[in-house]
């Protein structure tokens, strides 16, 4: 299948006209999902798409198009389209399409035949037995807003006038649900999911224990007193946070004034506890690829080291610009154009275990769940203010649940506050790997 | 413009729902879109990028019982169609089957507004020129701005859409938008100030909105917030301006309104009906009519055509919003709120544009009678657990209130309330309405553009998600 998208990315390339530069990305994928509800399937969709985008420099302008559609007369459509909306756009010298640079890319093959193998009884089967585990799994569950399976497999290839041509696949499949729980005329819920690239490496009766047992917890929750606290965040929370400032570390908000880490290359900018790489050259990882956005052999880029800052990523216009090389870290769909982005953060874990962190603080809250984080958090004033649901802990326990909170600092602040990590690190389906940590004196909204 | 019958032809419509009725299912419909789009951005000072995107397909879903099969494909080929009708009566398989043949029935419905100036029919070139103009402006806002991006986008979304019950309806919905961000930098460290404004028009929109201004609003709101103050962290008074409250609501209460969160008992407002669930002075409606507005449409994404609905009225829950599914369920009719990101995706409900109308208090006493508080003149985006009830929304413009007067500018943050909480604490309401920016509101992975709007209000008490004491 990936012949047919590199013979098709070639007949494109082969329709560009001198002087131009074109590249072409495709991708296709199909799926399915399975949602259940009260025991019955509420829906199933099967899913196919086709997506196609075409730039075109010529005369250091750029243009771009896309379409959902990989059929002939769309494509030469499409190139067309490409073409004159670059006869729009400004002159710019470092435009450019990523040169190959004779790296070859790991050895990575992020596939599972299993996907293609499963039926349709089976999916259907792992969404209901979801919820119903769910729905077992306490006396004060009182129902599930959504139990969900979903897989699929997609492939994708680059091709360019400069020489650039690859082409990838890989398989996927995750599950969620949202349970609520009930008591008197108070509802708390408890989201939990997993994922990997079949079925077989997600843990079905994991994911209900967690939505059960944290929706059942939050029961009783209030709002707690305002302060200063400790904020103990898990592996899925610390993604959270530390995804973001992973995009605060490119290239391209570096040069464009855009980030509060400018001007701190080779400065500490995070606590000696915080070492972070991208690398999406590491198989364990769900967003391991072999290449980048634009084709580049993809490597492990070190951004911060024992809370030095190492490197900003780029790719090859955002490293034109700055007089560097692509860090191959173009990320993109075939729908846009490539920006300037981590692929996969791979934190460095500390020592201890997350129990040993809570025992460690003496007033603190235990972070569930986080809302707001499009809203509230500013990647360039570093203004950083979420909503909060979780537990507090005191003198080391874990005590009341609390919710309708904020917990808020500024990025670069909580970034040096780090003060422990612990030695569990999770492969999170975000296909990141992150550990548990704590963060000390963050501001804690409520009554 | 009223050519999305092209789409697809009267016999092919009724060959696919024949298709995708032949195992049994009670009810069927196929959504064929055409969907195309332009945007161009400045930024750094020149035309980085012009993209121009085209999505052009169906999907079909076949229902029986509780269970919905959906299949989308991008093949409009009677094969093509044909094969997704299948894929989605594979799994909603009814008793019956055999042969059946739909009559459609062509709906009309009266457009929100007719578009003068079709955004295809405009030069590039001339797109290009008004960010050009954008840049300047802001620039000229003042040295510390450091930094403009500046954005136009058009799209043109034709679709049809047809179902076993006879209904066939299309709609062509164009939309146009420009928006302007900016960087100011100081001694402090950068700031950021946004504007946008996107209508259910064609270019015609440049023809009542000056980008220059817009320019300027954004450059100003980033150059004042470089003296802004960390804001402060706790329960308090919250005042919020005129047209920029709209999000509060969209998530306070509009999401618990939707009849699918309703019917899992995943909403607060669940089984409330004909109570008192705000200050009497509170009337919320949900209106995809609204000429021009963002969240307008002649026609839902399920053929129902869109509707003014009263959600509260006088403080009283009135009604939920409902989509076709849910209002079968029920045995009533759809609201008109049956919304899809697009043919890859199952309908279900959503808001259009949702307000809160007008009160009586004059805006200037709300803040004078406020001894401490916020003062929040732009909200940013919002999200909402409607189980629980508890939401957030950012501010990205917004001030202290001290002895009544509005005073330092604050840092972004965000604020946490509880929907039927804070529809209680409503203890001012202006007479000052105005609609707000235009927004993509997310659910289920799906977004779709809406609109909102309020007049200068006032909530008793919120917690806001400062660092200050």
């Amino acid at each position: 299948m990936s012949d047919e998208l590199l013979a098709l990315g070639d007949r494109l390339v082969a329709a560009g006209e001198a002087g131009e530069q074109v590249e072409v990305v495709l991708a296709q994928g199909t799926g399915t999902s399975v949602r259940a509800y009260r025991g019955e399937v509420e829906a199933f969709t099967s899913a196919t798409s086709r997506a196609l985008g075409v730039r075109v420099i010529v005369d250091s302008r750029q243009g771009f198009a896309s379409a959902g559609s990989h059929d002939l007369d769309v494509a030469i459509d499409t190139l067309a389209e490409a073409r004159d909306n670059a006869s729009f756009a400004e002159v710019d010298p470092h435009v450019a399409l990523a040169d190959p640079d004779g790296r070859p890319g790991a050895d990575i093959d992020p596939w599972s035949d299993a996907v293609a193998r499963m039926t349709d009884a089976e999916r259907i089967a792992l969404a209901i037995g979801l919820e119903a585990k769910v729905l077992g799994g306490d006396a004060r569950i009182t129902g599930v807003r959504t139990a969900s399976f979903g897989d699929g497999s997609s492939e994708s290839a680059i091709v360019s006038s400069s020489g650039i041509r690859v082409a990838g696949r890989q398989s996927h499949a995750a599950m969620s649900v949202q349970a609520m729980a009930g008591s008197g005329d108070e509802t708390s819920t408890g989201y939990a999911y997993d994922g990997g690239r079949d079925a077989s490496a997600i843990d079905v009766d994991a994911i209900a224990a967690e939505a059960v047992e944290r929706a059942v917890t939050m029961l009783g929750a209030a709002k707690p007193d305002s302060g200063k606290v400790a904020a103990v965040f898990e592996p899925r929370k610390t993604a959270s946070l530390l995804g973001i400032v992973g995009g605060m570390l490119s290239g391209d908000r570096k040069l464009r004034g855009r980030t509060p880490f400018a001007d701190r290359l080779d400065e500490v900018i995070a606590s000696p506890l915080l070492t972070l790489i991208d690398d999406p050259t590491d198989s364990r990882s769900l967003s391991a690829d072999s290449h980048d956005g634009e084709g580049l052999a993809t490597r492990a880029n070190t951004l911060i080291d024992r809370g030095r800052l190492a490197t900003f990523l780029y790719d090859t216009v955002t490293a034109r610009r700055a007089g560097t090389v692509s860090t191959s870290s173009a990320v993109r769909s075939a729908r846009s154009t490539p920006g300037v982005g981590a692929q996969a953060l791979i934190m460095h874990p500390g020592s201890g275990s997350l129990d040993d962190l809570v025992a460690g603080v003496d007033l603190g809250v235990f972070v569930y769940a986080l809302q707001g984080l499009h809203s509230g958090v500013n990647a360039v004033s570093g203004d950083f203010s979420v909503g909060v649901e979780g537990r507090m802990i005191r003198q080391g326990q874990l005590a009341e649940p609390i919710r309708e909170a904020t917990i808020a600092s500024t990025l670069p602040r909580l970034l040096l506050d780090i003060s422990a990590v612990a030695d569990d690190r999770e492969w999170l389906t975000s296909g990141d790997a992150m550990c548990s940590m704590v963060i000390d004196g963050v501001s804690l909204g409520g009554s | 413009m009223n050519d999305e019958t092209a789409l697809l032809s009267d016999d092919l419509v009724q060959r696919t729902l024949g298709a995708a009725l032949h195992t049994g299912g009670e009810f069927a419909e196929v959504f064929v879109e055409d969907k195309r789009s332009t945007s161009a951005m400045f930024d750094d000072g020149k035309v980085e990028e012009l993209s121009s995107g085209r999505d052009r397909g169906a999907g079909i879903r076949v229902v029986v019982g509780e269970t919905t099969g959906f299949a989308h494909t991008a093949d409009l080929s009677e094969t093509g169609l044909v094969a997704a009708a299948q894929a989605a009566a594979a799994t909603a398989k009814g008793g019956g089957g055999g042969t059946r043949t739909i009559d459609l029935d062509r709906q009309s419905a009266t457009r929100p507004n007719e578009v003068q100036v079709l955004p295809e029919t405009i030069a590039k070139a001339t797109k290009v020129e008004l960010l050009g103009r954008a840049d300047q402006a802001a620039r000229d806002a003042g040295p510390a701005i450091s930094q403009v991006m500046a954005r136009y986008a058009d799209s043109r979304r034709r679709f049809l859409v047809a179902n076993s019950d006879g209904v066939l309806a299309g709609d062509d919905q164009v939309r146009t938008m420009f928006s302007v961000s900016c960087v100011a930098s100081g001694d402090t460290g950068m700031q950021t100030g946004r504007e946008t404004i996107g209508r259910t028009v064609g270019f015609e929109l440049f023809d009542e909105y000056d980008v220059e201004e817009l320019a300027r609003t954004a450059a100003n709101r980033a150059l004042t917030k470089l003296a802004a103050v960390p804001a402060p962290s706790g329960e308090m008074p919250v005042v919020i301006g005129k047209g920029g409250g709209g999000v509060l609501f969209h998530e306070a209460c509009g999401h618990g309104l939707e009849a699918d969160l309703v019917g899992k008992n995943a909403s607060v407002f669940a089984d409330r009906v004909g109570e008192q669930v705000a200050n009497r002075s509170v009337t919320i409606v949900d209106d995809g009519t609204m000429p021009t507005e963002w969240g307008a449409y002649a026609f839902d994404d399920e053929g129902r055509a869109g509707q003014r609905n009263t959600l509260i009225e006088n403080g009283i829950l009135t009604d939920y919003m409902w989509d076709l599914l849910r209002a079968r369920r029920a045995g009533r009719a759809s609201s008109g709120n049956g919304r899809r990101q697009g043919y890859q995706y199952l309908p279900m409900v959503r808001m259009t544009n949702t307000y809160l109308g007008n009160g009586t208090d004059d805006p200037d006493d709300i803040i004078a009678s406020t001894e401490r508080g916020v003062f929040v003149a732009q909200l940013g985006g919002g999200q909402v657990n409607t189980a629980t009830g508890d939401f957030v929304f950012g501010m990205t413009e917004a001030y202290l209130i001290e002895n009544g007067e509005i005073t330092a500018p604050l840092r972004e943050g965000n604020l946490i309330g509880n929907g039927p909480e804070v529809l209680t604490l409503i203890d001012a309401l202006g007479n000052d309405f105005a609609m707000g920016s235009p927004g993509t509101c997310g659910k289920d992975g799906q977004g779709v553009p809406v609109g909102d709007g309020t007049p200068t209000l006032r909530v008793a008490k919120l917690t806001v998600g400062g660092t200050a004491a």
